[in-house]
């Protein structure tokens, strides 16, 4: 796997959050009820055993912790550092309905499955050679997990991935205070770590190989390959230099660097958790004023409340109920952008037009689905761009699965943790029931 | 505003929160503080022939994070010169002359106690305490618990004590006896003005993991120590009560062990202590947690309306009976009150692998669990795992049927109502 470049812009970030020391894991993780049935297992995607791992660290059993995490969720670091917690597991912890702070849980999973990382624990091994392989388009969240519980089942695994490094908006995505993209990279090589997980990168697929060449090559697909590139908008001047995709953007800044030279006013347009995380790290590479525009109130903003608020504390300015109508440029750059009020139903204010300064105009208003690359494939269904999967992650065209966001438009990378590992047991069922 | 002056034994004190026997009381210039504190009184660390200590010398039973909720010790009585300790004690009677001042004692022969003794009167000691407790190390040199869990012994020194002495004798009994009555009469036999219980529980307070050496590790080694501290004091408390409600035993009771804070202190008095004591407590949060014993003591008896100790010390042991005759047609169910109820569910883990599997997932998906209250036996698992105050109580049921203990079942035939739980 090649390795990401020294001098990232992202490097400027640091943890927004503090790694805990063991100090404050103890603390922490003995004020845990250890409820029974707890709700934050419920709530957690991959139903990790949040009691019990705590438990185990509270007992200095950091190691059993670790593996109660990754049992059930191999990206269990990167989660308990990417994971919305606050309208997840935390949200549900029973203390909250006391009253009392919430267990900080995704600061003791970082806890344990950091020192797994550093410790280099070695859980897992692959199963016994079954005979069987299995391709997995796109190298994200969904699809390690996948090859990972492949290879416990011992299936043999190939991933093709578009770009150099794996982890997918992982690596290239997740605002760099939750995780640097490095960190994902050292992610991706201990999914690997359990062997047997042949990895071809620069691949595109159908361009460099196809669907057929693949499904004539595996005894069963996965499809991950996430989402496409941004949505941008086709109004008078957006074709001006300084006007990108917010997911490009964040892209290039985390694997290299983004020039910011004379940017002193960047607006994000879109509301979402995107938009948001744009804002943030825009603030924090340096840029002036930066100015979030969206077409609804606040209350409608689909970006989760507590990152929106961080990011006011932090000087993000906005402009609700705005819609950007034109892109004013001078000698080809993005020097203004002409803005017009929308009423509460999101309709044009006639005569309410103004103007925003802009060098930097970061497009957050979501990305395009890449289902219909597979609309021609006999089966396969496609709903508004998204592969359609039953509960097991399978497609209509046996032996094809698919998880993560090309699946479910656009989740958390823990949505696409579970899908992936789902999906395997489902592809496991496949092809042993197909002998 | 409650009264708390106190008399044990003929020993006077303007409250009833003493200095246990121990590393706190070791010195003048730390009991000086102490009393400036609001210590009522103070048992001076044992004296004796000084000795020479190991290190290290504590170990502590962590839960929860909450360090010292068990402790204890292998250190041994007083490694500071005679002469320094009985001038120190002569310094602060001078200096506290209302605040007591018991010497602790341990010594061999009858003339070591003779001299001892004398020296204690003179420095102007308010009582002596025979320490007959201590089960490590001394003991193995025939002192400590060597003389406590042997009541002739135990009887035969008391009394030399008391030929010697012109002040308040106190015997400081041991627990590490199968039953502490004939212990305490032993030494009112031999003439004690009163007795004071618990010393420390012979004990290993655990094995370290690295070095497999038992703790406190003393270079490659350790020895069985005394515990001490908050997990103690059930089994203190037994013993004070199982000597207050003897019909023989007849003199006061200085209560030790495990108290941490007023309320400990109530329960010990209720249960026939006239004074307390308290070290590890003091060990683990210095001297000033005395502050809240006072206040927190003095405004409960405020609010029971005791105007002075006497009005309740003892207070607890009529209500403390044989099982025999305890009511089996009582009858109590666990109720959770669904408002303040969290659905940690710990009540239903609890009653399921720990009790009568008497509560239940809630059918209709609420957070609250169902009590089934025909099989709910009232044995209060549930209400002690809850984490919400309040949130689960036991309340009586009237089941129609009138008292019967055991002891009348057999007896006099008293019907018995049918038993819950027993599925």
């Amino acid at each position: 796997m090649s390795k990401l470049p020294d001098g990232r812009s992202e490097e400027v970030f640091e943890d927004f959050k503090s790694p805990y020391t063991e100090a404050q894991a103890l603390v922490e993780a003995n004020r845990c009820l250890y409820c029974y049935d707890a709700p934050c297992i419920t709530k957690c995607p991959t139903s990790i055993n949040i009691p019990e791992f705590i438990r185990k660290i509270a007992t200095d059993n950091v190691k059993g912790s670790a593996k109660t995490i990754f049992d059930s969720n191999i990206l269990g670091m990167s989660c308990a550092r990417v994971c919305p917690v606050e309208v997840l597991c935390v949200g549900d912890c029973v203390y909250t309905a006391m009253g009392v702070p919430p267990i900080q849980i995704g600061k003791l999973q970082r806890y344990a499955t950091d020192k797994a990382f550093e410790q280099e624990w070695d859980f897992f091994s692959a199963g016994p050679d079954t005979g069987k392989s299995v391709g997995l388009i796109g190298g994200g969240p969904a699809s390690l997990a996948a090859a990972h519980e492949l290879r416990l089942l011992g299936h043999a695994v190939t991933i093709y991935d578009k770009r150099d490094v794996l982890g997918g908006l992982n690596t290239t995505g997740v605002a760099p205070y939750k995780m640097p993209a490095a960190r994902s990279v050292e992610e991706v090589d201990w999914v690997l770590s359990i062997g047997g997980i042949d990895v071809r990168t620069g691949v595109s697929v159908p361009e460099d190989i196809s669907f057929e060449q693949i499904e004539a090559d595996h005894d069963a697909v996965f499809v991950g390959f996430g989402l496409g590139p941004d949505r941008l908008m086709s109004v008078e001047g957006s074709d001006l230099a300084g006007i990108v995709g917010a997911v490009d953007a964040i892209e290039q800044f985390k694997l290299g660097s983004f020039d910011l030279e004379g940017v002193w006013n960047a607006l994000i347009i879109g509301g979402g958790n995107t938009a948001i995380d744009a804002v943030r790290e825009f603030i924090g590479l340096g840029v002036d004023r930066v100015t979030m525009v969206y077409r609804g109130t606040e209350a409608g903003m689909s970006g989760y409340t507590h990152e929106w608020k961080e990011a006011k504390m932090e000087g993000a300015l906005a402009q609700y109920q705005a819609v950007p109508i034109a892109f004013i440029g001078e000698e080809g750059r993005v020097t203004a952008v002409r803005c017009q009020r929308l009423d509460l139903d999101k309709k044009p204010i006639a005569g309410s037009e103004f103007e925003l300064a802009a060098d930097l105009v970061l497009m957050a208003i979501g990305q395009s689905k890449l289902g219909d690359l597979l609309a021609d494939v006999d089966g396969i269904e496609v709903q508004w761009g998204r592969i359609a999967v039953d509960e097991n992650q399978a497609t209509g065209r046996p032996g094809w699965f698919a998880g993560g966001d090309c699946a479910n438009g656009g989740k958390e990378v823990v949505n696409a943790a579970d899908e992936g590992k789902r999906a395997a047991r489902a592809i496991h069922a496949h092809l042993t029931e197909a002998n | 505003m409650a009264d708390l002056s106190t008399n044990c034994a003929g020993i006077r004190s303007p409250n009833p929160f003493w200095l246990a026997s121990a590393p706190p009381a070791n010195s003048g210039d730390q009991i000086k503080r102490a009393f400036d504190a609001g210590w009522g009184g103070a048992v001076w660390k044992t004296l004796g022939t000084p000795i020479q200590n190991v290190s290290s010398r504590f170990g502590a039973i962590n839960w929860k994070g909450s360090s010292g909720v068990g402790f204890n010790n292998i250190e041994l009585i007083t490694d500071r010169p005679l002469d320094v300790n009985f001038r120190e004690i002569a310094d602060v009677k001078k200096n506290y002359p209302d605040h007591a001042v018991i010497v602790s004692l341990m010594v061999e022969t009858k003339e070591e106690w003779k001299e001892i003794i004398q020296r204690s009167i003179d420095a102007g000691a308010d009582g002596l305490e025979l320490n007959f407790g201590c089960p490590h190390g001394m003991c193995e040199r025939g002192m400590g618990s060597a003389v406590g869990q042997e009541p002739t012994v135990n009887e035969r020194i008391t009394s030399w004590a008391k030929e010697y002495s012109t002040i308040p004798v106190l015997v400081k009994l041991t627990p590490n006896v199968g039953d502490i009555v004939p212990h305490g009469l032993a030494a009112q036999a031999g003439g004690a003005d009163g007795v004071s219980l618990i010393n420390t529980i012979k004990s290993i307070i655990g094995v370290d993991l690295d070095s497999l050496v038992p703790r406190p590790v003393v270079g490659n080694k350790s020895s069985n120590g005394g515990y001490c501290g908050a997990a103690v004091r059930p089994i203190a408390l037994h013993m004070c009560a199982a000597l207050a409600r003897d019909p023989g035993f007849n003199v006061p009771i200085s209560g030790i062990g495990g108290i941490t804070n007023w309320q400990d202190a109530a329960e010990f008095m209720l249960l026939g202590s006239s004074s307390v004591q308290v070290c590890t407590e003091v060990m683990l949060h210095g001297y000033r947690i005395v502050e809240d014993m006072i206040e927190g003591l003095s405004d409960w008896m405020d609010d029971k309306g005791f105007e002075t100790l006497d009005d309740f010390v003892g207070k607890s042991i009529p209500a403390y009976s044989d099982w025999g005759n305890l009511d089996l047609n009582f009858e109590s169910i666990a109720k959770i009150d669904p408002a303040s109820c969290i659905g940690c569910n710990k009540c239903m883990v609890a009653c399921h692998d720990g009790a009568h599997q008497c509560i239940h997932p809630n059918e209709q998906g609420l957070h609250v669990p169902v009590i089934d209250e025909d099989e709910c036996v009232g044995c209060n698992l549930c209400q002690i795992v809850c984490p919400v105050p309040g949130c689960i109580t036991m309340e009586e049921v009237d089941n129609g049927f009138d008292p019967a203990s055991w002891n009348q079942h057999l007896g006099e035939g008293k019907e018995l109502r049918h038993k819950k739980g027993s599925h």
